[in-house]
């Protein structure tokens, strides 16, 4: 136990003291809100729809947790031939704490990075209809990030060179963003689209997210927050133990 | 303290390690030396755990790797080829975390890890972030932490590559000062024949996964009727150039570089 509690610290300690990369990565996030925000906004007000700030906050919330534990993951590849990694590698403690400890800080430190975005989303108006309901939207942020960095940790495990990263960003991570519904309500997609944000892991992470922070408004909430749970936790635990076997069959 | 025995490893096709045998007795500084692609770096692996032999037998004290993984890693401390610090965290966080994850008494740890910072002339630099260290403050800081948990064995993959003689000097008197005082059994490779002759009490030679030649400097200079080492050295592999074949790590490496992290 010893040995995850000091690799999620030191995480911990890595994002507090690199400023400069907390504040650079909040940049696409907050971009993505105040153009599509602002930008689409009078549009999607004009189809009927509402507000669409309201609408489009839980999923770039979701986006910035989304990107910030997949790469910490994926980042496993540097790690393991000039980072530190090799050193916990050779240490005489099994591989799956290692794993853990790992997996826990990057999910810990997306958390923070969506906490922050979150406030950058209040500041530009974006309200939460029932104060009450804010923890258990903060609880689909924890199981986004924890599904994700697994995720990461699993695919960073298995990646053998820089290549396979641009692979896995544009034929996985961005798909997995897009088709999520983050930026767009699926009730009036075609069924095609509708299959594919089904089956997309995310999309029940934002849709948790808008069940909480914009109450069960029909037309903007897809599956419920019932399922949405159900879904993400059983998808935590098969990305989790793919991580940690993928993991264990690291050679350096 | 090490004993290896018919010792193969193959990738694919490619013979890597062809059925090594050697021993390295308890306190000895041993040097493994050959050219680029020799195959040293596949063996540090596989005596490392890091890797799984082909075939051939490994014993670490007396333990097998294959069987008892985390007994064998705590018996021995290794320094990579390539670095691997946290630059984010101090000197003194990254022998701290070292310390936790072999499992080091808190107490010990402490007066240890002081000891060490002094020896190696890192002491007033123990809470400075580690990105802000020189290569060769960097390479000694590993090296304290590779002697961290009184480990019997010490892996060095050529660990004074990119130093300056100074440093290198200075690390080598290092590690032979803890050599003496802790009886540590050294494993190292390294390019510099100069180094492994004034420092290794044996050394073998390796070439194309084979091992060419074994013994004291001494001897391995007088059987092949040369004055140096490096002549020595090159008489035993000729003086045909090796490149490496262009692996991932080679790659990144080279990535890295330029980077110039």
């Amino acid at each position: 136990m010893g040995v995850i509690y000091i690799l999620w610290l030191r995480e911990m300690k890595r994002y507090f003291r690199s400023r400069a990369q907390m504040i650079a990565s909040l940049g696409q996030p907050v971009l993505y809100l105040l153009a599509l925000g602002f930008g689409m906004g009078p549009v999607y007000a004009r189809a009927g729809q509402g507000n669409y700030l309201q609408f489009l906050a839980p999923g770039i919330i979701g986006m910035t947790v989304l990107f910030s534990s997949v790469f910490s993951g994926m980042g496993l590849l540097w790690d393991r031939q000039f980072g530190f990694l090799k050193e916990t590698l050779v240490a005489p403690q099994p591989r799956l704490l290692i794993m853990a400890g790992r997996t826990l800080g990057s999910a810990t430190v997306a958390m923070m990075q969506g906490l922050l975005v979150t406030v950058v989303c209040i500041l530009s108006g974006f309200r939460p209809v029932n104060v009450a309901m804010v923890p258990l939207g903060i609880l689909f942020m924890a199981l986004i990030a924890i599904v994700f960095s697994a995720l990461g940790t699993a695919i960073g495990s298995a990646l053998k060179d820089m290549q396979g990263f641009q692979m896995t960003m544009n034929f996985l991570v961005l798909p997995i963003f897009f088709m999520s519904g983050a930026l767009y309500p699926l009730t009036t997609v075609g069924p095609v689209l509708r299959v594919i944000n089904a089956i997309d892991p995310l999309a029940y992470g934002i849709d948790g997210m808008r069940s909480a922070l914009l109450g069960m408004v029909v037309g903007q909430v897809r599956f419920g927050a019932g399922l949405d749970a159900t879904v993400l936790v059983a998808v935590a635990l098969l990305f989790l133990s793919l991580g940690a076997y993928s993991f264990s069959k690291i050679e350096i | 303290m090490i004993r290896v025995e018919n010792l193969c490893r193959t990738f694919g096709s490619f013979t890597a390690v062809d059925n090594i045998s050697f021993e390295v007795g308890k306190g000895e500084i041993f040097a493994f030396l050959g050219p680029n692609g020799a195959g040293k770096t596949t063996t540090i692996k596989m005596l490392t755990t890091l890797l799984k032999p082909t075939s051939g037998k490994i014993w670490l004290d007396g333990l097998d790797p294959q069987v008892n993984q985390l007994q064998a890693r705590k018996s021995f401390g290794i320094v990579f080829q390539d670095p691997s610090l946290d630059g984010d965290m101090t000197g003194q966080e990254n022998l701290e975390l070292h310390a936790v994850l072999y499992h080091v008494p808190r107490r010990q740890a402490k007066e240890r890890i002081e000891s060490l910072l002094k020896l190696f002339e890192l002491w007033d630099r123990r809470d400075v972030q580690v990105k802000k260290y020189s290569g060769g403050m960097k390479r000694r800081l590993e090296i304290a932490r590779g002697f961290l948990h009184t480990p019997k064995i010490l892996f060095l993959d050529e660990p004074t590559l990119g130093l300056d003689p100074q440093s290198r000097n200075q690390l080598w008197a290092q590690v032979k000062q803890l050599n003496e005082n802790e009886q540590v059994t050294v494993f190292l490779t390294t390019h510099y024949m100069d180094e492994a002759d004034r420092v290794a009490h044996r050394i073998a030679v390796i070439d194309h996964g084979k091992g060419v030649a074994l013994g004291t400097p001494a001897q391995i200079k007088e059987r092949t009727g040369t004055k140096t080492l490096e002549e020595a050295f090159l008489s035993l592999t000729g003086s045909e150039i090796r490149d490496e074949s262009a692996d991932p790590a080679a790659a990144m490496r080279q990535f890295a570089q330029m980077w110039k992290r």
